[in-house]
């Protein structure tokens, strides 16, 4: 089995940082077992073992042979479980011919990893195994090279097979890579594009190999991280324990945009060790024990200041958006002239749907570590932007970026920009200020209610038809609060809730996004609006990324309109979609769900149901950079109680070139059941004085009682075409399959979501 | 403060802290046990399950003093990865777990489940495991896991 490692593990001669006090606190934490042979006195006393520093140019900062044969490779994005390690790991192994269980992914530590983004918008094989791969060859390439001169063959006359160079011609005429540099370094240049994070790339002068030449690509390797999780062996961030580090609690308020205006620190006079952190509007309460810091944020007397009730109802929440001023308008997509479309029309067909406000929720609340010294620090983090993480600790505390080495342990899943970056800033912020390593977790109260939350929307569709039935216009317009109010990463300050506590001021973002689709519709236009931001400074209801980020707020709305469309004409749902979209690929997807799925061509909701128990079939179809799904959902919807059960879905896959496909199914099959949770159960509950959702009970999502009986994956796999994502491209279409299928069921639509038992019942009753 | 022993995972243990400390507490910070997890400190999620006295327990809510004399059993305590408990192996095949965070709750209460009902059918265990929450929407396949489990245990 490969040792895939999941955990940020340089060791002391890598970094020249000492990990030893780390290790010894925490036990099993994977730290250090990565190279042992790295410290080895072989490697100690070469002199080509000097690792040149890290930069993206230098071949070393992305790949080393060790004396044993096995590889490293630097990976700087991170898997947060879904086997995205054994997929680097698989295209390493086949570019430099080694064996799989021989390569070690190495991810998440600034002191090893260069800055590719961190996990990013499903980015982690599209464009992260990029430089690995080249970067793979490369070494594979230099290596032949040295072997040629060593064994005085041409390189086009050698062969590698599991990291050893033979002649063709006197197969006993042979080199390892250990023999050649195992535990030496390359000293060898590639050529960089000059960009950090996700559009980081390298140019080398190796070819890289020809898909159809793959071996070890495109087979169904396991993960390597499951036993540490099952057997409770490896720990997460919120496990890992630095000597002598203070246990703090941030105290946020309970009132959206208030502030603390006296703190009674005598009344934790009681709690042995625990004393009051106040700086501005920052407040937080430190002690040697966690429980005891638990006791102080929850007994601490904090007179608020006045409720100022900057939020609208919740229940009038999209209104409100249709109320509010525009900020900015794009329209990303147009053709034809649609006005005069809508003019001819013979029939229009004008909807509008809404989303609420969804949070990440995490399954722990964020935890952080930052022990900061007077012209260093160190940041351990469950973010899954860790090079960012270390910039924002850096920023805050005024050092240089150099000096703060950021290492990720991960966390519970965070879906995107989650609590975890709030958290690292105030460790940093609390560890300066007391002068030891602090380590912040939150309550659950702080997960839910005080994550950056996903924007609410209402989108308003609408269509023109001519007499024969045939769009002839269409229009599409998602308007909401913006998809990032704060930015998707925590580099810069502003960004973070101790930034705006402390006095600087939010950098808004605005965008929102539009539906990603190939319907051919003459004069034809997608575009969004975004409305100001509630509170400009710290709020509980501000917005950054979520898995597939507005994806299932714009494709709700626009592929339950197209199902409208179709029932509007008479027409199947499927027959709908193959009429006017024009991408093969599409065409391909939807026909292989649909083969899958054993559907039936018909129109929606064609034969009326009686009897307590409905059952419906519904489809929804989108594209996500380069990523083609489709997804069927058969739900059972029960009259009485309103409930809606996913039971069954049938999911078509095509991102091109399938790397690991066990690894892309189960990554699939759970997005597509988080998905599920947030069409049917996630809403942000609020009233104008503050956020009311802050635990399970308040913010519930699905069980497993809700949970799918069955998932059935296609996955179609196209070796030509380079590979794209699949962490996000699933999401944005459930929602969409479930109503429509709803629709089905019942022959009533369902407009907003989530789709609560409380909307299914009053729907029907209008029905 | 007070004294409160008890035995976990098989050892004794003499755990001096407020009375009113939730057991996970002592867990994780006295005893330096990585599991439970701390997911909600209210009961709510199961991330902190335990056994005590056999029975799946949530530890953040449990006041440590009200535990004084019994039995604890952790995830480190029901399996090793050379002596795994069958929903340990199964979960290992099934690939259950994506960030893990949840998994022990899943995992100690499947265990619990499957010892009280081996023949539990899906309707009784999505019952039983219906206050657990997973983030990562791995359902199906703990789901898968605990029938592979279930299989195995009842072949033997």
């Amino acid at each position: 089995m490969a040792k895939v490692h999941t955990s940020p593990t340089p060791s002391p001669a890598l970094t020249g940082t000492s990990r030893r006090d780390f290790l010894v606190s925490c036990g099993a934490l994977v730290v250090g077992a990565s190279a042992p042979w790295l410290a080895g006195p072989a490697y100690a006393q070469s002199n080509a073992t000097v690792k040149p520093a890290l930069s993206a140019d230098e071949l070393d900062s992305w790949i080393a042979i060790a004396p044993n044969g096995s590889v490293e490779a630097y990976y700087g994005k991170v898997d947060l479980g879904q086997g995205l390690a054994v997929a680097i790991a698989q295209i390493v192994a086949e570019e430099l011919d080694v064996a799989y269980g021989k390569v070690s992914i190495i991810m998440g530590n600034t002191a090893s990893s260069l800055n590719q983004g961190g996990a990013s918008s499903a980015l982690g094989i599209q464009s992260g195994a990029k430089p690995l791969r080249n970067a793979a060859a490369e070494a594979r390439r230099l290596l032949v090279q040295a072997a040629s001169a060593k064994l005085g063959v041409a390189p086009a006359r050698l062969t590698v097979s599991d990291g050893k160079i033979s002649s063709l011609d006197q197969p006993s005429l042979s080199v390892s890579y250990a023999e050649l540099i195992g535990g030496k370094f390359f000293h060898s240049k590639v050529e960089w594009n000059k960009k950090m994070g996700n559009s980081l790339g390298i140019k080398v002068k190796a070819k890289v190999k020809a898909p159809a030449d793959y071996k070890v690509v495109g087979q169904a390797l396991p993960r390597t991280d499951v036993a540490g999780k099952v057997f409770g062996t490896e720990g997460h961030m919120n496990d890992v324990k630095v000597p002598g580090m203070l246990h703090a609690r941030v105290i946020r308020s309970p009132l959206a945009g208030c502030v603390a205006e006296k703190v009674d620190a005598s009344s934790i006079a009681g709690i042995k060790g625990a004393r009051v952190v106040h700086e501005k509007h920052f407040l937080a309460v430190v002690a040697d024990k966690e429980w005891d810091a638990v006791r102080a944020a929850r007994e601490l007397n904090v007179q608020w200041s006045t409720p100022k009730n900057p939020l609208p109802l919740h229940t009038e929440i999209h209104d409100f958006i249709k109320a509010a001023p525009t900020v900015k308008r794009t329209d990303e997509a147009k053709n034809g002239d649609v006005a005069a479309s809508f003019a001819g029309a013979a029939k229009v067909l004008e909807v509008e749907y809404r989303w609420p406000f969804q949070s990440h929720a995490s399954m722990g609340p964020a935890c952080a570590i930052v022990d900061a010294k007077a012209d260093s620090a160190t940041l351990w983090t469950g973010s899954q932007k860790p090079h960012f993480a270390a910039q924002g600790v850096a920023n805050l505390l005024g050092l240089p970026p150099d000096k703060v080495n950021g290492i990720w342990v991960i966390g519970p899943g965070s879906y995107g920009r989650n609590d975890a970056g709030d958290a690292a800033l105030d460790a940093a912020m609390l560890s300066k200020i007391t002068g030891k390593p602090v380590r912040v977790q939150g309550m659950r109260h702080d997960a839910t209610g005080w994550d950056p939350k996903a924007p609410a929307s209402v989108h308003r569709a609408r269509a023109a038809l001519d007499a024969s039935g045939k769009v002839i216009g269409y229009e599409f317009i998602s308007r909401g609060f913006s998809r990032a109010t704060i930015q998707s990463n925590e580099s810069d300050p502003r960004d973070s809730l101790i930034g705006m506590e402390m006095g600087m001021k939010p950098r808004a973002g605005v965008g929102f996004g539009v539906p990603s689709e190939t319907y051919g519709f003459d004069n034809k236009l997608l575009g969004w609006e975004v409305i100001p931001d509630l509170i400009a400074g710290a709020s509980p209801l501000r917005t950054s990324h979520l898995r597939d980020p507005v994806g299932l707020q714009v494709h709700f709305a626009s592929e339950q309109f197209i199902d409208e469309l179709a029932h509007t004409t008479g027409d199947d749902a499927i027959n709908f979609r193959l009429k006017y979209l024009k991408d093969p690929r599409d065409h391909a997807a939807i026909k292989a769900a649909a083969a899958k799925a054993l559907w039936q061509t018909r129109a929606s909701a064609s034969g009326k149901q009686t009897g307590d128990l409905l059952k419906g079939r519904g489809i929804a179809y989108a594209q996500r950079g380069g990523t083609i799904v489709v997804v069927i959902a058969e739900i059972e919807v029960e009259r009485k109680t309103g409930r809606i059960w996913g039971r069954k879905f049938t999911v078509a896959h095509d991102c091109g070139l399938v790397v690991n496909p066990e690894t892309l199914r189960y990554t699939i099959e759970a997005g597509l059941v988080q998905a599920l949770s947030r069409t049917l159960f996630e809403e942000v509950q609020f009233e104008p004085s503050k956020v009311n959702s802050v635990d399970w009970l308040s913010y519930p999502i699905l069980n497993a009682i809700d949970a799918p009986e069955t998932i059935d994956v296609v996955l179609l796999n196209r070796p030509e075409l380079p590979p794209t994502g699949a962490g996000e491209a699933t999401c944005r279409v459930v929602p969409a399959a479930v109503a429509n299928a709803f629709f089905d069921a019942t022959g009533v639509r369902l407009r907003e979501a989530p789709l609560t038992p409380t909307r299914v019942l009053a729907a029907l009753a209008k029905a | 403060m007070a004294n409160t022993q008890f035995t976990v995972d098989g050892k004794n243990v003499s755990i001096d802290a407020d009375p009113s400390m939730p057991l996970l507490y002592a867990l994780r910070d006295e005893l330096n046990l990585k599991n439970p997890k701390f997911g909600c400190g209210l009961g709510q999620c199961g991330a902190c399950t335990v056994h005590l006295d056999g029975v799946p327990t949530r530890s953040c809510v449990m006041p440590v003093q009200a535990i004084a004399g019994k039995s604890v059993t952790t995830l480190a305590g029901l399996g090793t990865p050379q002596k795994p408990h069958p929903i340990q192996t199964a979960f290992l095949a099934e690939q259950a777990p994506q960030c893990g965070y949840c998994i022990n709750g899943w995992i100690m209460t499947a265990a619990a489940l499957l010892k009280e009902k081996p023949h539990a059918n899906d309707a009784e265990m999505r019952a039983a495991l219906g206050d657990l929450k997973c983030r990562c929407g791995t359902h199906v396949s703990i789901m898968r896991a605990i029938k592979r489990a279930q299989a195995e245990m009842n072949k033997a």
